[in-house]
């Protein structure tokens, strides 16, 4: 039989499956005990078996087939669904991805998954410690810190030191995997944090600490007078430490925390596999580096009603649009034929016509619309991805993701919004311990909202992380020469923030995993602003960061205002234009050689478009009065001088042609109803 | 033997010019255009075809020879070159003849002033009549004209 016909009905059915897997892994590890969410995945990941066998992919229906057998142990609830399967679990599903890519692509959907396989058969076999390298690559503090628990007596010795005013600080230390010397290295630990304090608790025991018998790092409390970053900097100078964490308790902390490793090690203990339970509260205080909870946006009828819908070539859609748009020019002809020709039926005829073309116009545009969410879901699992990597706890909620827009956007808006959440996640959320040190919950959260307003909609991505800091963008725009000391100085602090995006610049001190690949804000910014969108930062030090993308509704249509200048027609985007007015000849003056005019409490320059245009059939100088249309670009406005205004209008927007692709102070042409072009003015050329 | 090329024949002053059959999409007649400002001065504007816009060129300005009114002849020469579409306003476009690639010679040092780069040869049709073959990527190579003057006032 010829798979040929039912190869892009398998690619587009498999990708659903894998993004529903996805969001349905996502949900589960939030909430691990709801079996009802095993059971979607469980059909889910059959489903996508079957198709897959049927189609002959056969490594695509074995690494399926493993998934299944174990989630129906867990299903049957003779395993229980921990960390590292997860790990393994969504490892099988980027495998998963990559073959249905490599199908795409035109290959057989093969791929060395043994690896992955051998992880699954390991943990249907309950062989815990096989699979554990799966999850390795992150590294696991929490099994050195589940134990450590204090007795009563420690309990009050620590509490009494905070009420009486010394500091009493919990340390994590993890030595690095190639360290030679565990022992030594942990004396040296020792012998440092002797010196500025007393050591109350430990864990392991010291006695074992001093063998080396312990895994790759301990933990322990101890009181000091000594302020607990300078502790941290000081065993960071210590060779081999991979990381110390240094975490200055109070009272409530100190009571929290024990009581919360007291259940930890009651749980611990009480499972046979030894790794630590996935956290289920974010909320709680704790410097204990569980899994990240990343929240899924709520779909609570998806599963139940399948959409109905069909998938049409966005080509198509295209030529759809074109036609109609000569369709929108014969009716305009037809209307002015009509009323020419004064017959009753015909203007009737053509009336109803118009009618129902307005109809079919929504329609049309309709069609191109898309809800964000098809953007949108693939974050949460970045977002998890990136936390876990990054170590941090982040709770990620979305909001509108029903918001639509037209198709071309969405396309395109993907890219640029990764970038954001990028930097949130890494830097604007702080780590769990500098959470909990500045007072705020350990679990840091972003939230991702699309919402439409007016014309236009908004993407905001807004994380209650430390901010911008001032100071540290201008030292470093200052440093990489974007601008001067001066001008940095006259600077407000929004416009420091906007620094942001300037090219060539990025306040990453470290290369990190995430973010510093040589990709700068400003290629967001440009991005987001070819697509006639605008984004803009608020920042509060301490409080956190919102970025805010302002998008058009669609690429292809626009309200536009329709000015006559002479014999000619221009259009100007409504977006752009603050009011239109009219100003008499007396009131311009000049002022240093250019022409003001007033505009509430300011002067603003006035810009002759007939002359900057060189337009042979008008010059506003010849009348008394001059009609003008006061544009925006940013804060800063300016007027530009009209013959008359023609009237608002939607317009279809068309490119000039690849031979001339920029025109200076025209972004695009439209036709309008009489099948003429007239241009469109790009009112940002006009202000400097 | 070289292979039989369709060419279209078309008119600038008194000289016959040819162009690829293949190279051209439509011939129109001429119709309103709508000019475009700040930008080169052979550029007459763009027009609408058929919900295409499509910027013109007036081929004389292009070569630099003096330009005349459009009459009831003038005609727009839609060609697609590179994914580009431009239409040439040229005087006429009169005829579709065949000839064999054999019988372009390379362009002369100087005809009809029009710079020799831009022509793929001369096209002996008969004793009396010569075609001057167009070299397209040439004509809508832009990277020699000087740049245009900012948008101050």
């Amino acid at each position: 039989m010829d798979m040929n016909q039912y190869l892009s009905m398998f690619i587009d059915e498999s990708n659903d499956h894998l993004q529903s897997l996805n969001e349905n892994m996502l949900q589960l590890e939030a909430s691990p005990d709801d079996l009802s969410i095993v059971q979607v995945i469980f059909r889910s990941a059959h489903t996508l078996k079957g198709m897959a066998a049927t189609m002959g992919f056969e490594d695509l229906a074995s690494l399926t087939h493993k998934m299944e057998n174990v989630l129906d142990l867990v299903r049957n609830e003779k395993l229980k669904m921990q960390d590292y399967i997860f790990d393994t679990l969504f490892k099988s599903l980027d495998a998963l991805e990559s073959m249905v890519q490599d199908i795409v692509e035109g290959g057989e959907g093969k791929a060395d998954v043994s690896s992955i396989v051998s992880s699954l058969q390991a943990i249907e076999r309950g062989e815990v410690a096989v699979a554990a390298p799966a999850a390795a690559a992150v590294p696991d503090h929490s099994a050195a810190v589940t134990g450590i628990e204090l007795d009563e007596f420690q309990f009050s010795v620590l509490s009494q030191s905070i009420s009486e005013g010394h500091q009493v600080l919990y340390i994590q230390v993890k030595l690095r995997d190639d360290c030679m010397l565990k022992a030594v290295r942990a004396f040296m630990v020792f012998e440092l944090l002797e010196r500025s304090g007393e050591i109350v608790k430990t864990f392991p025991d010291v006695q074992d600490i001093e063998q080396g018998e312990f895994e790759q790092g301990f933990t322990l409390y101890m009181i000091t007078q000594k302020q607990a970053g300078d502790l941290q900097d000081q065993i960071m100078n210590i060779s081999e430490i991979e990381m110390a964490q240094v975490i200055a308790l109070d009272q409530e902390s100190l009571q929290q925390m024990n009581q919360r490793n007291l259940a930890a090690a009651e749980t611990a203990a009480a499972q046979a596999p030894t790794l630590p339970a996935a956290e289920e509260k974010p909320a709680v205080h704790s410097p204990v580096n569980a899994p990240p909870a990343v929240k899924a946006p709520a779909k609570a009828s998806s599963a139940a009603t399948p959409s109905r819908t069909i998938r049409v070539d966005i080509e198509r859609l295209d030529v759809l649009m074109n036609l109609f748009s000569e369709l929108l020019i014969d009716r305009s002809r037809l209307e002015q034929l009509a009323n020419e020709a004064k017959n009753q039926e015909l203007t009737d005829t053509v009336e109803h016509m118009s009618r129902v073309s307005s109809d079919l116009q929504n329609i049309v545009l309709k069609l191109r619309m898309v809800p964000v969410d098809t953007v949108f879901n693939r974050f949460p699992r970045m977002v998890r991805d990136l936390a876990k990597s990054l170590d941090k706890k982040i709770d990620l909620v979305i909001t509108g993701a029903e918001t639509e827009l037209d198709r071309t956007v969405i396309d395109e808006i993907g890219d640029p919004l990764v970038h954001l959440l990028r930097n949130s996640v890494d830097h604007g959320i702080e780590s769990p311990a500098e959470r909990l040190a500045a007072g705020k919950p350990e679990t840091g959260t972003v939230n991702l909202r699309a919402f439409h307003s007016g014309n236009h909609v908004f993407i905001e991505i807004e994380d209650d992380g430390k901010g911008i800091i001032r100071e540290n963008i201008v030292h470093s725009a200052v440093k990489k020469g974007v601008v001067t000391e001066e001008e940095a100085a006259a600077m407000s602090d929004s416009e420091a923030h906007q620094l942001l995006f300037a090219p060539g610049f990025s306040t990453a001190e470290v290369i990190s995993d995430v973010s510093g690949r040589g990709v700068g804000l400003d290629v967001v910014k440009s991005k987001i602003n070819a697509l006639g969108g605008n984004v803009t930062i608020y920042s509060t030090p301490g409080k956190g960061t919102n970025f805010s993308v302002q998008l058009p509704l669609t690429l292809s249509i626009i309200a536009a205002m329709l000015i006559k200048m002479g014999s000619e027609k221009y259009a100007i985007p409504l977006s752009s234009i603050v009011e239109t007015g009219i100003v008499k000849q007396s009131s311009i003056r000049t002022v240093h050689g250019s022409r003001m005019i007033p505009f509430r409490e300011h002067h603003i320059p006035l810009i002759s478009l007939s002359r900057v245009f060189s337009i042979p059939s008008y010059n506003e100088a010849d009348e008394a009065e001059t009609e003008i249309v006061v544009i925006r670009k940013g804060e800063r406005l300016a007027a530009l001088a009209v013959d008359d205004f023609i009237g608002q209008s939607e317009i279809v927007l068309k490119t000039l042609g690849k031979y001339l692709p920029a025109v200076q102070g025209i972004s695009g042409a439209t036709i309008l109803g009489d099948g003429q072009v007239a241009l469109i003015l790009d009112p940002n050329a006009f202000i400097k | 033997m070289g292979e039989e090329i369709k060419v279209i024949v078309f008119t600038l002053g008194s000289e016959e010019y040819g162009i690829e059959v293949d190279k051209v999409q439509t011939i129109e007649r001429m119709m309103p255009i709508t000019r475009v400002p700040k930008t080169y001065s052979f550029v007459k504007g763009v027009i609408n075809l058929r919900g295409v816009v499509i910027p013109v060129i007036d081929l004389r300005g292009r070569f630099s020879l003096p330009e005349v009114e459009p009459t009831e002849q003038t005609r727009i020469i839609i060609v697609a070159v590179n994914d580009m579409q431009v239409g040439f306003i040229v005087d006429s476009a009169s005829d579709v003849v065949d000839l064999n690639s054999d019988s372009i010679d390379s362009p002369p040092e100087v005809v009809g002033g029009i710079k020799a780069k831009y022509l793929r040869g001369v096209a002996k049709l008969s004793e009396e009549r010569l075609l001057v073959m167009l070299n397209l990527s040439e004509v809508l190579n832009k990277s020699e004209i000087i740049q245009l003057e900012g948008l101050e006032e």
